[in-house]
């Protein structure tokens, strides 16, 4: 049955002479300007944006800066939960506060093959709009480049983000210390296993949903909750396994995890069986792991879990002074395995 | 889930681990021949459960390893050809060739795609009458039905622009192999699950009977090869060589006659060379005269590509169970899965990538606990 969403009343798409974008979208000349005035600044618009100016020029808050870059080619554009808009926003946004720093700014570049259909666009900016009101931050200079077809897939999104990083907030992935604690915010490889399973030639149907969510409410909560976070990050590109053997890297240290304490959902677990593939290798776009010390996990666990992002969150592991460099599951059978970082290419374009 | 769950319950793994403890009177030596147990055997750690005096011995049941140089290298020249769509399981762009992989071969700009099933090499076929499709049918009993079927498939719907480059190889004259090898150290076996819901267990009872050997069919979780362990060991104990069936939930006597008439309609047995290992008779399958058409390997000439393979690569031994992975000198030195040797450091199902992945630390390696085992 179809569905009426109301937001399709509110932003109807805009008035064009075209139903695909031209390499005149990107000429610089009359259907670019009118490419920013009809679809961009309707949906991003501030006053520093509207001011159309080549850079944006913006109080800053005195302190440290976070600044991250990140682009987006995900195949394809729309899947289960989510599309490459809202990817593009929370990707970068989740990039900046895993520092613990408050996002701000966000700057988004388009990279746009010929012949993309506007209501496209529109569909992708609509969700983007949507993704910025919720992380509270403002998209405040961009740019537009249309290429050939073929020159690029449909889409290439680029974003980069800034936030203030709070006094006395030091978070690095070398700051493990033994007997610190293992946090993951709640279920993992559900955004991996969303793209793979939405795939063109995978005959494959499953309800698998995207995470793709925003993760800077959940770190100001756990900020609050304790200043004393040695290590985060959000476990994308490769997964859970990929990060944690990161930390284990970087700080000299060993991580030791219970297979039973990583949620996997059931409907997520059930594709991975049948494709034969281990969810700790699998990306996630809404979930963080941070590494804090013992006294304060509990604190923080409780905080996370009071945030719509963290309701499951969960200790899964420790860290510790044996086998530098390696994260070591201990399997329910009460028997130990290295989990390896992954090699080779699992899945591309999921991001 | 249901039908993993269960097989996977920690209670269940204790119990029978209990009960081997209680039956194990001296050193036994078993072989799983399939990579999937191996695989299984070392995520679950399940080798660290078991009693020192039970050594697990890794088989060649890795199809992608035991894979012969020469065909990947002549996947890779048919890849290179500009008209060619080359299609493949995953697990096989990454194994190297004498010069190359088909990963190189799609970066220099090869048209190689992985597919999940070789119906979709078939729909690719439809999709572009224009282009040749190829699919690397590679594998045991168990693939060779479904790439036979997607060969008539392709047969009933006229694509003639679709071929199989086939590289099939059957299990019971390896065991016979290895069982015939003087050096041969194992007294029973955990026979492939997979590969006996498709073919049955029947053709194991002579080699049983013949190298009064224990064969167990055996299934893939954690709980399936702790009792099929179990079953092997309690016919060791009691001088018994049968052939028995752990995993009844699949497999049949008989296995599926539908699958196996499709494979011999398709296939004829020949004598295969194996990674590694060299030539066994009567050990693989060919595509039947009557689908040369359909046959990659006579469609583009490459049947007489030459071979070169690393010497520092043990792989031969570790597949025939004469040394452990981490025996072989190049073991995470010059051989890592980032830059593999052999196949068996490539596959998901190789001993070689196995160890690497799961027991490198020397602390939790197997052997080493066992060593510690016996000094307690």
């Amino acid at each position: 049955m179809h569905t009426l969403n109301p937001e399709n009343f509110s932003c109807p798409l805009p008035i064009t002479e075209y139903e695909t974008i031209q390499l005149a979208h990107g000429s610089g000349g009359r259907l670019s300007a009118e490419l920013v005035s009809r679809f961009f600044l309707p949906r991003f618009g501030n006053e520093t944006l509207n001011r159309l100016e080549d850079q944006a020029v913006v109080d800053f808050p005195h302190g440290r800066l976070a600044l991250t870059t990140d682009s987006f080619v995900v195949d394809p554009l729309f899947f289960p939960g989510g599309d490459i808009g809202d990817l593009a926003i929370n990707g970068t946004v989740n990039d900046v506060c895993m520092s613990g720093a408050t996002p701000l700014y966000l700057a988004a570049a388009f990279i746009i093959e010929e012949g993309l259909p506007m209501v496209t666009l529109h569909r992708i900016l609509l969700s983007m709009e949507k993704a910025i009101k919720a992380a509270g931050v403002q998209i405040v200079t961009g740019d537009t480049k249309v290429v050939n077809r073929g020159c690029c897939d449909k889409l290439f999104i680029n974003t980069t983000g800034v936030g203030r990083v709070p006094e006395g907030v030091n978070i690095s992935a070398a700051n493990l210390k033994c007997g610190d604690k293992i946090i993951l915010s709640g279920s993992i490889a559900d955004h991996g296993m969303a793209i793979l399973t939405s795939r063109e030639g995978l005959s494959f149907e499953s309800r698998v949903k995207s995470d793709t969510a925003s993760l800077n409410g959940l770190v100001e909560k756990m900020l609050q909750a304790s200043s004393s976070i040695h290590a985060m990050r959000d476990p994308t590109r490769g997964g859970l396994a990929t990060t944690l053997n990161e930390f284990a890297t970087s700080s000299r240290v060993g991580i030791v995890l219970e297979e039973g304490a990583v949620p996997v959902r059931p409907e997520v677990r059930g594709a991975c069986e049948v494709l034969g593939i281990d969810p700790m290798y699998v990306a996630n776009e809404g979930k963080l792991v941070a590494v804090v010390p013992a006294e304060v996990a509990d604190r923080v666990v409780a905080a996370m879990r009071s945030h719509p992002m963290g309701r499951e969150a969960n200790i899964i592991g420790e860290v510790v002074a044996d086998n530098q460099g390696l994260v070591v599951m201990r399997t329910a059978l009460g028997a130990q395995r290295i989990v390896d970082m992954p090699v080779g290419e699992q899945l591309p374009r999921i991001c | 889930m249901k039908f993993v769950d269960e097989y996977r319950d920690p209670a269940l793994a204790k119990r029978l681990l209990d009960q081997i403890r209680q039956i194990v009177t001296r050193p036994w030596v078993i072989m799983e021949i399939c990579g999937g147990h191996t695989h299984a055997i070392m995520k679950n750690g399940l080798d660290q459960l078991l009693p020192a005096q039970i050594e697990l011995v890794h088989g060649p049941g890795c199809p992608v390893c035991v894979t012969p140089v020469e065909t990947i290298d002549r996947a890779v020249a048919i890849a290179a050809k500009p008209e060619v769509i080359f299609t493949s399981f995953g697990d096989m762009l990454r194994v190297p060739g004498s010069a190359s992989s088909l990963f190189m071969a799609k970066s220099a700009g090869a048209d190689v795609r992985m597919v999940y099933s070789p119906l979709e090499a078939v729909a690719l076929a439809r999709q572009n009458p224009a282009r040749e499709v190829v699919f690397l049918a590679v594998g045991f009993e168990t693939t060779a039905p479904g790439n036979a079927m997607a060969l008539l498939q392709a047969k009933r719907e006229v694509l003639t622009n679709f071929s199989l480059l086939a590289s099939h190889v059957l299990v019971p004259p390896a065991i016979r192999a290895l069982l015939s090898s003087p050096g041969n150290r194992v007294q029973g076996y955990l026979a492939p699950g997979h590969v006996c819901t498709v073919m049955g267990w029947q053709e194991y009872e002579p080699l049983a009977e013949e190298f009064q050997v224990p064969i167990v069919v055996t299934g893939f979780e954690p709980v399936d090869i702790l009792a099929g362990l179990l079953m092997v060991l309690r016919q060791l104990e009691a001088g018994r060589h049968e052939v028995e069936n752990q995993y009844g939930r699949s497999v049949s006597r008989e296995g599926n006659r539908a699958a196996q008439r499709v494979v011999d309609e398709v296939f004829a047995v020949r004598d295969r060379a194996w990674r590694g290992i060299g030539v066994l008779p009567a050990s693989g399958l060919v595509i039947r005269d009557q689908f040369a058409p359909y046959d990659a390997e006579r469609k583009f000439g490459v049947e007489t590509i030459s071979v070169r393979e690393s010497e520092l690569c043990k792989s031969g031994d570790v597949l025939q169970g004469l040394i452990k992975p981490d025996s072989c000198p190049a073991f995470g030195r010059e051989c890592t899965p980032e830059h593999p040797l052999g196949a068996t450091m490539v596959s998901g199902e190789g001993a070689c990538a196995a160890y690497y992945r799961y027991h490198r630390n020397c602390p939790t390696a197997p052997h080493l606990l066992r060593s510690l085992a016996v000094l307690a």
